[in-house]
């Protein structure tokens, strides 16, 4: 026993000293300019114990926390009970996702919804769509895409283009934009489905980048960096949210405001979601679904069972692209303005970071991210509270990706198989039973 | 036709990697109702074999021909169909032409693994499930169907349930249907496999040591399903195996490879008996290495 503390001491000590190694070239080490421009040293010794200790402590502390949760098979418990709250939890969080901009609407008024509706309704699910897009590819197929945000480009751009060109409008341009992405799907898919692992996730990550680029610099069709704007018409069944005599707040007899439209665009990403989450829970019962799955488990046996793994690839592929290119479609109605800078790498990774938080594969883990991950960091830019405490020249919009990596961090350390890593089987004889994590494979492109 | 008539040929196959020859020019017959067993020692290219006849390889040369519906036609139609370059012509197909999942699925030769490739993470049922992917899908109007809930594609999914159901039985799994597979133990695993591979209808089974880690009891049970697959559903078996009392009490046939070379071919007593066959287990007698020594004035 005191041989196993002394070893977990050792093992703190170790890491505050590492901790010390780094802080002391970026923390302790600070180079000020004074008046005459001349960098003076001004070490900053107190910041670099600060930090050691705090690693110190950090470690000693998890030394003594369970690690990890146990494998959730191996526990055993009343199912039946757990199905029963799992479905009352369903409702209740549906209940909340339906009424979710008319609650806001009673406790903050029209003004002060709007950036409740915009920034935790409609960016949420946005992401919670696709999450639930990229959750194909990855979740069931098990390849690793890195560049589905260029699918989300294609949707984009696909509307945008064509309301500046064709005046066409969001109802026949949302299949288009679908129709499109999943076109690119397939274009990338026959060259790079052969990769496997780490080559197929750089081939995909260098696919979404060479999109951004055509973006960038094809600008005599996509104006470059500059971007398109002002195409979106959204009405509502041909009623145009605007202050007009024939607009929204006139025809229903209520005051002009920009909330209606945010409303009505909540509602309609709310619909896109839950049609992408339908479908994808239905093709997961067909042959199409557990042909993917049995691809993440184990493709050599798949082509000993007469499935051709370059279709079985190409329709994950062309399906999960698809429900990006209407998530697409939809962020270019929402910003009405689509530029580059909105599709880069960092929204790949932030997609596959839902995914993978989720739990690959689990419809209900992947929505449960996208509300951690955007929810989360969206609420880190109201801790003006914290000023209170850390001076007014505390910024914590500033700390917001740290604290979000951190909490990434920490939870993969807890559930390295994200928040729900049991599968559910497709068909049962008897009871449907949950099958732990530790049997699901990853996949390996 | 007969019962008896051979519905797989090879031909003359060879598979090189590299400078390594595996198998060299390697000829046999499998016959439709026969058990066949392929045998040999460590690294006499058994496994290579079969990874050429299911497609898995690409034979350097060499011709492979299935008749998977009756008997093969006389040379003269095989080599014509050759000369063609097609594929497959009224119902004799040339696998080394044919990628693996087309073997499976049209040439209907179905496999196991030497080391077990189930769907770990899915159920016993999936696993069978997934086996009937072809007739599902073209029953799910490749899923446009079945996502409308077609109820001709219900019908063909119970159909499938029931089918997977009666395999299940077959193997005494029934009682395990919805557990993982790859929580099953070994011997369940194997039987499973095999299971899998006859879901998806074949006409030739090969089977790569499937008693490899079974005890003498799952042995005997693993003969019993082996006959059984054979008698009751007419599929013939070629099987890679090490027991040898697996390979003598159920084979009907049996070629032995050494070296990536046929040595023997022929009924089970016939080849236990040929001296090549027993010098490649066994090692030659010490005169004769000591002759062959002098000869190369070693």
């Amino acid at each position: 026993m005191a041989g196993a503390r002394a070893s977990v001491l050792v093992d703190a000590l170790r890491a505050a000293a590492i901790a010390g190694g780094l802080a002391f070239p970026i923390v302790a080490l600070r180079a000020e300019p004074d008046f005459s421009n001349k960098l003076v040293l001004e070490p900053r010794w107190s910041w670099m114990f600060a930090a050691m200790a705090l690693a110190f402590l950090v470690r000693l502390a998890s030394a003594f926390l369970p690690r990890r949760a146990a494998p959730a098979a191996a526990r055993p418990r009343d199912e039946a009970a757990a199905r029963r709250r799992g479905r009352a939890f369903a409702v209740f969080g549906l209940g909340v996702i339906f009424a979710w901009p008319f609650l806001v609407l009673v406790v903050a008024g029209p003004s002060g919804a709007l950036k409740w509706i915009d920034n935790y309704g409609v960016q949420i699910l946005i992401y919670v769509m696709l999450g639930w897009g990229l959750n194909i590819v990855v979740g069931l197929a098990g390849l690793l895409d890195l560049g589905y945000v260029a699918f989300y480009a294609v949707g984009a751009y696909a509307y945008a283009l064509l309301a500046t060109h064709y005046d066409l409008s969001f109802w026949l341009c949302l299949p288009i934009a679908g129709i499109l992405a999943a076109f690119w799907g397939v274009l990338l898919g026959f060259p790079v489905l052969r990769l496997r692992g780490d080559y197929l996730a750089i081939v995909t990550l260098a696919f979404g980048e060479i999109i951004r680029i055509v973006l960038v610099n094809f600008s005599t069709l996509t104006n470059g960096d500059a971007g398109i704007g002002n195409f979106a018409t959204i009405t509502f069944f041909g009623v145009p949210f605007n202050a007009s005599e024939g607009g929204f707040a006139a025809v229903f007899g209520l005051d002009h405001s920009p909330v209606y439209r945010l409303v009505f665009l909540y509602y309609l990403i709310l619909a896109l979601a839950l049609v992408t989450n339908l479908a994808t829970l239905r093709l997961r019962r067909l042959p199409i679904g557990r042909a993917w799955e049995a691809l993440r488990e184990d493709e050599i046996a798949c082509r000993s069972l007469g499935l051709d793994t370059t279709k079985v690839k190409l329709t994950a592929f062309a399906l999960g692209a698809m429900f990006g290119g209407f998530a697409g479609a939809f962020f270019a109605v929402r910003q009405d303005f689509v530029s580059p800078s909105s599709f880069n790498f960092i929204e790949s990774a932030t997609i596959l970071a839902i995914v993978v938080l989720g739990g690959r594969g689990s419809q209900i883990g992947v929505a449960a991210a996208a509300v951690a991950i955007i929810g989360g960091s969206e609420l880190l830019r109201e801790l003006d509270v914290l000023k209170r405490f850390l001076g007014s020249e505390f910024d914590p919009t500033q700390y917001r990706m740290l604290l979000v990596g951190l909490a990434m961090v920490l939870m993969m350390n807890w559930r390295p198989r994200g928040f729900v890593a049991t599968r559910a089987p497709t068909i049962a004889l008897g009871e449907r039973r949950a099958i732990g994590g530790d049997l699901v494979r990853e996949g390996r492109g | 036709m007969s019962a008896r008539a051979p519905f797989l040929r090879i031909e003359k196959m060879s598979m090189r990697f590299g400078g390594l020859t595996a198998v060299d020019n390697v000829s046999f017959e499998v016959s439709r109702g026969d058990i066949a067993a392929l045998i040999g020692p460590n690294g006499a290219g058994k496994t290579t074999v079969f990874n050429c006849i299911t497609g898995f390889y690409k034979p350097t040369s060499g011709r492979i021909s299935m008749a998977p519906d009756g008997a093969l036609p006389d040379p003269a139609a095989i080599d014509a169909l050759t000369r063609s370059g097609r594929r497959h012509r009224d119902g004799l197909y040339l696998l080394e032409r044919m990628p693996d999942h087309e073997i499976a699925r049209a040439a209907r030769v179905a496999r196991t693994f030497q080391n077990i490739r189930l769907f770990a993470g899915m159920t016993a049922l999936e696993n069978l499930v997934v086996a009937q992917h072809q007739p599902l899908m073209r029953a799910s109007g490749w899923s446009l169907l079945g996502l409308a809930g077609a109820p001709s594609f219900r019908h063909a999914e119970r159909a499938a349930v029931a089918r997977a159901r009666d395999w299940l039985a077959r193997i005494d799994l029934l009682a395990r249907a919805d557990d993982p597979a790859g929580a099953l133990p070994y011997g369940d695993q194997r039987r499973l496999e095999i299971a899998r591979a006859m879901c998806l209808g074949p006409q030739l089974l090969c089977l790569d040591e499937p008693a490899a880690g079974l005890n003498p009891r799952e042995s005997a049970d693993l003969n019993r399903l082996l006959r059984a697959i054979r008698d009751e559903f007419g599929v013939s078996i070629l099987l890679i195996e090490h027991d040898m009392s697996v390979v003598m009490e159920i084979s009907d046939h049996v070629v032995v490879l050494d070296y990536g070379r046929k040595i023997a071919d022929g009924k089970p007593e016939h080849v236990r008996a040929d001296p090549s066959v027993i010098a490649a287990y066994l090692g030659v007698p010490d005169e004769e290495v000591a002759a062959a020594e002098r000869e190369i004035g070693a």
